[in-house]
C-alpha cells in the first residue's frame, strides 16, 4: 500500500465535508438553476432553433439547457451535495452528539478563569444547595463534581442542548429530501435509456403504433405525465414529454371521461374546471371508481394522483355555410367538420385542406387572441384588473381552422359565428394570419338589412363577375343622368368609364384603382380624380346591389343612410378579400361540443420521504434558531464562587445573560 | 443602551396576566362565533385553520404583549365596519364613516398615509435626536397597521358582499400582498424597537415600507389593481390562508434585515454613526431578523410544496417561482452559515443582507414580470 493512498483519501473526504466546498456546490446550483429560469423549459424544440438560430441550438442542446434541471450534470451535482451534506454528518454528528450529553464536567479551574465571560465572588459559607436550585430554576441542568483541591465542587450546567440536535436535523433533512426526489426523478429511465433499452419517440404517430422501446410498463417506480381525454372516450396511457418527444407510459387502469365543464362566476370568469370521470378496470372493462376532480382537488387511485391540468376541445362537430368568394352565384354550400379534424375542399383548378384546430364556446375578450389551443387550468394568472374589465364581454363561439393549399401553404383563420356590433353596424368577423406567431387580422363582412350575410355575397358575386360588369353601368349610367335631355353620347361614355372602373376593382380592389390612377392621370389631377372614382364605385355598386336582390328575389335596398354604408363597407370588404388568401369563408351554423380534459397522473412515491424531510429540516431550523445552547459553571469553595459561562452562539442575548446570572449569583452567595 | 430582551426565567405559562386569558376566551369565543355562522360551510381544513388562527394569535398576545390591543383594536374597527354596511356594498361611498374611514380602500389609504407620515416623522426624530418625536413615529406606525389590518378584514368582508362565491381572504394578488407585506414588515419592527428598546431604526425600516406604499399607490390609481377580483380555479384552496402570510413573514424580515443592512454600513463608515444603535446591536439584530425570515420562508417554500402537490400534480416542478424560492432560501442559508460556523461578522454580512433583499426583491416581483410560469400573479 502506498502512504499517499489513505492521505488523497483523507483530503478527498476533507474536501467533501468542507463548508467551503458544499458552498461552492449550493452557488453552482443556483446558477444553473437561474439558467433553466431564464430559458423557457421544456420548449418544442422548433422553437429554441427560431430564437437562437441553428449553432447555438445544438451548443445549448448539448449542454442540455433545454431541460436543465435533468441533465446529467445538474443530478452530478446534487448527488455531490448529498455525499457532502452525508460527510458532513458523518463528521459532526457523533462530536455534537456527544456534546449534547457531556456537562463538560471535566473541565479544570484553572482553564475556567481564562474564559471571556467569568467572574468571581467571595461568600461566607459554601452555598452550593442554593445555586444548584437557582440553576435548576434557570432551566439549567447541572452535574457536580467535587475537584481534587480544599474540597471545591465544581457544578458543571447546560441548557438548550437541542440546538445541537438542529444541525443534525436539518443536514439529515437536506439528504432525505434529496434521497425521495431521487426515487421521484426519472432517473432510471435515464439509465435505460443510456444503455439503449428505451428510446424517445419523436414521430406523431398513434399511440397505439408507439414500439415498445418507448413504452413503459405500468410498474414503473415514478413517473409524472398527461393525457388528452375527449368526453366519452377513455385512455389507458398517458404521455411522458421529454426532449423533442415522449415515452408512452402504460397504465394500471382506465380513465374514461364522461364530462369536463367549466363553471364560472357571474363576471364570466371562469370559477371552476372539473372533469367527470370513472376509473375502469383494465382486465374487465368494469367502472371501479367515478369521481369528479377539480383544479386543488386530485383523485389518487391505486397509489396515482389523478389532476386537472388543462382542458381544451374534444372534437367538437361542426356545421358550416362555405362561402366561395370568387364564385358568382352568391351562393353558400353546406360543410361538415369535427375539431382535429380535415376536410378536402375542391374548386376546380385547386384542391384546398381544411384542418379544423380549435373551438371555443365563448370569447369573454373584445376580440380575443384565441392562439392557444390548450389552456392550463393549474395557471394561477390573476391578471390585471383594468383589463378584465374592458374585456367582460361574451361575444359567442369562434372556431379555427386552416386553409392549406396543394403546395402545403397554409394559413390559419379565426371565425366568430354571431355577428358583432361596431359603430352600431353589424358584421361576421373572419381573422386570419400566415403565421402562428402574427395576431389575426380581421375582415369584416357587412350584415344587409336583414341582418343576413346573403345580402353582402350576393352583392359580391355581382361585383367580382365581369360578365355583369356592362348591366351594372348602364343601370348606374341611366340613374345618373336620367331623362331624355342628356345626350346618350355623354351617358354611354360614363357607363364605359364605370364599368372600366367595376373591372379594375374587381381584379385587385382599391390598390388596382389607385395603380391606374397613377399611371394615366397626371399628378395635379389625381386627387380630383380619385374621388370621381371613388363615386362612380359607389353609385355603381349601390346599382349592383340592385341587381343582385332583385335577382334573387330579395328587397331591394332603401335610399338611406344604412344603405349607404352597407355599400361602403361591402366595398371594403371585397378590396379585403383580395389579403384574405382563401377563396373559401366558412361561418358557422350550428355546433356539438365535445370537450377534452387533459389530466396528469403522477405516481411519486418519494413524495411522502420528501414531506417527512421537510417536517424534519423545519424542526431543525427552529432548533438551530431559537435554542440558544449555554453552558454556565460554578466552582463552589470556601469563601469564594467562581461563575464561568460559554456559549456557541456569541449574541447581545447571551452577554445579558451573562450580566443577570452575575448579580443574581452575587445575591445568593451573600446571603 | 438599554436591553430589555433578557428572557426572563420563568416559563410563558406563569407569566400570563389576567388579561392574556381574557384575550385568549376572547379569541376562541369569536372563533367559536364564527363557527357557529359559517361552519357549515367551510371544509375540515378551514375549521383546523379557524381555531389554530386563534391559538395561534392567543399565543402571539402572550408573547408579544401589544399584539392584544391591537387585535382588539382591530377586531372593534372591523366590526364596526361590517355593522355600517348592512349588507350592501354601495354603502361604502354613502356611509360617513365608511367613506372616509373604514371602507377597504378608504382605510388602505390611511394605511399609507401614515406610513408614509411615520417615514417622514423618524427622519425628524434622528435629525433632531429627538426622542419624542420618534415616539410618535412609532405611535402612526402602530396607527398604519391598525389602519391596514382593518383595511384587509374589511376587505376580506366586502368580497363577500360582492358575491358569496367571490369571497375570498385578501392575499391573493400582487395589491393585497403589498398592503400584507407593509403590516408584516411594520410589525416586525415595532417587534424589535421594542425588544431593544431603541427607535433609530425606524428611520432605516420605513422607507422600504413607503416604497410599498408607493407602489401600491400607482397600481391602484393606475390599473385600479384595487378591485376585487374573484378568485382563480387554482387559487381556491384553504393552503393560501397559510403558504402566502407566511411567504410574506419572510419576506418582510429579509427586507428589515436589508434596510438594517444599510444603516450598519452607512454607521460603519462613521456616517450617522453618533445617532443610529451600535454596530454590535444592529447585527444582532440582522442575525435574529434573518434567521425568522429563514425559520418562516423554510415553512412557507415547503407549504407552496405541498399545496403544489395538490394543484399543480407534483410538490416539485422547478416552475420559476419555485426555483426563485430555492434561490432566496439558499442565499440565506449560506449567509446563516458563513456567520454560525465561520463567526463572520460586519460590513461583509451587511452587503450580503441588502444583495439579498434584491434577490428577495427578484423572487417576488421580477419572476412575475420577466419570466413565466404557473405562478405569475398577473404582470404589472
Amino acid at each position: 500500500m502506498s502512504k499517499s493512498a489513505p492521505t488523497f483519501a483523507k483530503s478527498v473526504y476533507e474536501l467533501l465535508s468542507s463548508m467551503r466546498f458544499a458552498i461552492s456546490l449550493l452557488t453552482v446550483l443556483a446558477i444553473a438553476s437561474i439558467i433553466g429560469t431564464v430559458l423557457k423549459q421544456n420548449e418544442p424544440y422548433q422553437n429554441y432553433i427560431i430564437q437562437f438560430g441553428q449553432y447555438w441550438f445544438n451548443v445549448f442542446e448539448w449542454l442540455g439547457l433545454y431541460d436543465v434541471y435533468r441533465t446529467h450534470w445538474f443530478v452530478v451535482i446534487l448527488a455531490f451535495l448529498v455525499l457532502s451534506t452525508s460527510t458532513c454528518i458523518y463528521r459532526n454528528g457523533p462530536r455534537m452528539l456527544r456534546e449534547m450529553r457531556s456537562y463538560r464536567e471535566q473541565a479544570s479551574e484553572n482553564s475556567l478563569r481564562h474564559f471571556q465571560h467569568y467572574a468571581e465572588f467571595s461568600s461566607r459559607n459554601m452555598p452550593l444547595d442554593a445555586l444548584s436550585g437557582y440553576l435548576t430554576g434557570q432551566g439549567y441542568r447541572h452535574k457536580q463534581r467535587a475537584l481534587n483541591n480544599g474540597g471545591a465542587t465544581l457544578l458543571a450546567a447546560k441548557t438548550g442542548s437541542a440546538n445541537r440536535l438542529g444541525y443534525i436535523l436539518t443536514h439529515s433533512a437536506i439528504v432525505i429530501i434529496c434521497l425521495g426526489a431521487l426515487l421521484d426523478s426519472n432517473i432510471s429511465l435515464k439509465i435505460q435509456q443510456a444503455f439503449g433499452f428505451k428510446h424517445i419517440e419523436t414521430r406523431d404517430i398513434p399511440q397505439s403504433q408507439v414500439p415498445a422501446a418507448s413504452r413503459l410498463s405500468p410498474s414503473n417506480l415514478s413517473f409524472r405525465g398527461s393525457v388528452t381525454i375527449p368526453e366519452g372516450s377513455n385512455a389507458d396511457v398517458v404521455f411522458l414529454n421529454v426532449a423533442d418527444g415522449y415515452f408512452v407510459q402504460e397504465l394500471p387502469f382506465v380513465i374514461a371521461l364522461k364530462k369536463f365543464y367549466i363553471e364560472h362566476y357571474s363576471t364570466g370568469q371562469p370559477k371552476s374546471f372539473a372533469s367527470d370521470l370513472a376509473i375502469l378496470d383494465k382486465s374487465t372493462g368494469k367502472t371501479v371508481l367515478e369521481r369528479t376532480i377539480t383544479v386543488n382537488h386530485p383523485l389518487t387511485y391505486d397509489g396515482i394522483a389523478i389532476y386537472q391540468a388543462s382542458f381544451g376541445d374534444g372534437g367538437t362537430k361542426l356545421k358550416m355555410h362555405g362561402w366561395n368568394l370568387l364564385d358568382p352565384s352568391g351562393k353558400s354550400f353546406e360543410v361538415d367538420g369535427a375539431v382535429h379534424d380535415n376536410t378536402k375542399l375542391g374548386s376546380d383548378n385547386q384542391q384546398y385542406t381544411v384542418e379544423f384546430t380549435d373551438f371555443r364556446p365563448f370569447n369573454i375578450e373584445n376580440t380575443g387572441d384565441a392562439s392557444a389551443p390548450q389552456q392550463d387550468a393549474r395557471s394561477v394568472m390573476g391578471g390585471n384588473a383594468a383589463a378584465d374589465k374592458k374585456n367582460l364581454h361574451n361575444v359567442g363561439p369562434s372556431f379555427q381552422y386552416k386553409v392549406r393549399n396543394a403546395q402545403g401553404q397554409a394559413r390559419e383563420y379565426s371565425n366568430y359565428m354571431l355577428p358583432l356590433l361596431f359603430e352600431q353596424r353589424w358584421y361576421m368577423l373572419s381573422g386570419v394570419r400566415s403565421a402562428p406567431n402574427e395576431p389575426f387580422r380581421y375582415i369584416r363582412f357587412p350584415l344587409d338589412a336583414q341582418r343576413s350575410l346573403d345580402g353582402f355575397m350576393r352583392l359580391r358575386g355581382v361585383m367580382l363577375d365581369p360578365a355583369r360588369h356592362a348591366e351594372i353601368a348602364q343601370q348606374f349610367a341611366t340613374s345618373a343622368l336620367p331623362g331624355e335631355a342628356v345626350q346618350s353620347g355623354m351617358r354611354a361614355k360614363l357607363a364605359d368609364s364605370t364599368q372600366k372602373i367595376l373591372a379594375l376593382f374587381a381584379g385587385g380592389g382599391y390598390p388596382a384603382l389607385s395603380d391606374f390612377i397613377e399611371k394615366t392621370i397626371p399628378e395635379i389631377e389625381r386627387d380630383k380624380a380619385a374621388q370621381t372614382y371613388l363615386k362612380i364605385l359607389e353609385l355603381s355598386t349601390y346599382e349592383a346591389y340592385h341587381i343582385a336582390q332583385r335577382q334573387a328575389g330579395a328587397p331591394e335596398p332603401e335610399t338611406d343612410e344604412a344603405s349607404g354604408w352597407f355599400i361602403r363597407d361591402s366595398l371594403n370588404s371585397l378590396n379585403d378579400i383580395f389579403f384574405y388568401g382563401a377563396p373559401v369563408y366558412l361561418q358557422l351554423a350550428s355546433y356539438d361540443q365535445i370537450n377534452a380534459s387533459g389530466v396528469q397522473l403522477t405516481r411519486s412515491p418519494g413524495k411522502n420521504i420528501v414531506y417527512a424531510g421537510s417536517a424534519l429540516l423545519v424542526l431543525g431550523v427552529f432548533a438551530m434558531f431559537y435554542i440558544r445552547e449555554r453552558r454556565l459553571w460554578l466552582v463552589v469553595k470556601p469563601g469564594q464562587v467562581l461563575l464561568a459561562m460559554s456559549s456557541n452562539r456569541k449574541t447581545l442575548d447571551f452577554e445579558t445573560e451573562f450580566e443577570r446570572h452575575k448579580q443574581q449569583i452575587s445575591k445568593i452567595v451573600k446571603e | 443602551m438599554e436591553l430589555t430582551q433578557n428572557a426572563p426565567h420563568e416559563s410563558l405559562f406563569k407569566r400570563l396576566s389576567w388579561f392574556d386569558l381574557l384575550f385568549t376566551v376572547f379569541l376562541f369565543g369569536g372563533a367559536a362565533y364564527a363557527f357557529t355562522l359559517y361552519g357549515q360551510y367551510m371544509d375540515a381544513y378551514e375549521k383546523g385553520i379557524l381555531f389554530s388562527a386563534a391559538a395561534g394569535f392567543s399565543w402571539f398576545g402572550w408573547a408579544w404583549k401589544p399584539v392584544r390591543p391591537l387585535m382588539i383594536a382591530v377586531a372593534s374597527l372591523s366590526l364596526f365596519a361590517i355593522s355600517l354596511y348592512h349588507g350592501d356594498l354601495t354603502r361604502a361611498d354613502q356611509a360617513f364613516f365608511l367613506k372616509y374611514l373604514f371602507a377597504s380602500q378608504s382605510a388602505v389609504m390611511w394605511m399609507s398615509t401614515l406610513f408614509v407620515l411615520a417615514t417622514v416623522t423618524y427622519w425628524i426624530s434622528l435629525a433632531a435626536r429627538s426622542a419624542f418625536v420618534a415616539k410618535v413615529g412609532t405611535a402612526l406606525t402602530w396607527s398604519a397597521v391598525l389602519m391596514g389590518l382593518t383595511g384587509m378584514m374589511v376587505r376580506w368582508y366586502e368580497s363577500y358582499l360582492i358575491s358569496p362565491d367571490v369571497g375570498h381572504i385578501p392575499v391573493s394578488n400582487l395589491y393585497e400582498v403589498f398592503i400584507l407585506f407593509s403590516i408584516i414588515t411594520a410589525l416586525m419592527y415595532l417587534y424589535y424597537e421594542r425588544l431593544y428598546g431603541n427607535r433609530q431604526l425606524g428611520a432605516f425600516v420605513l422607507p422600504v415600507i413607503s416604497a410599498a406604499v408607493g407602489f401600491l399607490l400607482w397600481y391602484t390609481f393606475d390599473r385600479q389593481a384595487h378591485e376585487i377580483q374573484p378568485l382563480v380555479p387554482a387559487l381556491k384552496s384553504y393552503w393560501m390562508k397559510i403558504h402566502v402570510p407566511a411567504n410574506f413573514i419572510g419576506y418582510g424580515a429579509f427586507a428589515l434585515a436589508a434596510m438594517v443592512g444599510i444603516a450598519y454600513l452607512l454607521a460603519a463608515r462613521g456616517i450617522l454613526a453618533s445617532r443610529l444603535p451600535t454596530l454590535r446591536v444592529m447585527d444582532d439584530l440582522m442575525y435574529k431578523v434573518i434567521a425568522v425570515g429563514f425559520g418562516f420562508f423554510t415553512i412557507a417554500t415547503i407549504l407552496g410544496a405541498m399545496w403544489a402537490a395538490e394543484a399543480w400534480g407534483g410538490y416539485w416542478s422547478w416552475d420559476p417561482k419555485e426555483t426563485w424560492a430555492l434561490i432566496v432560501w439558499l442565499n440565506y442559508a449560506a449567509w446563516l452559515h458563513i456567520r454560525l460556523v465561520k463567526g463572520l461578522r460586519g460590513p461583509m454580512l451587511a452587503w450580503w443582507a441588502v444583495g439579498g433583499l434584491f434577490v428577495t426583491l427578484f423572487a417576488f416581483l421580477g419572476v412575475n414580470m420577466f419570466l413565466s410560469g404557473l405562478h405569475s400573479y398577473g404582470t404589472l
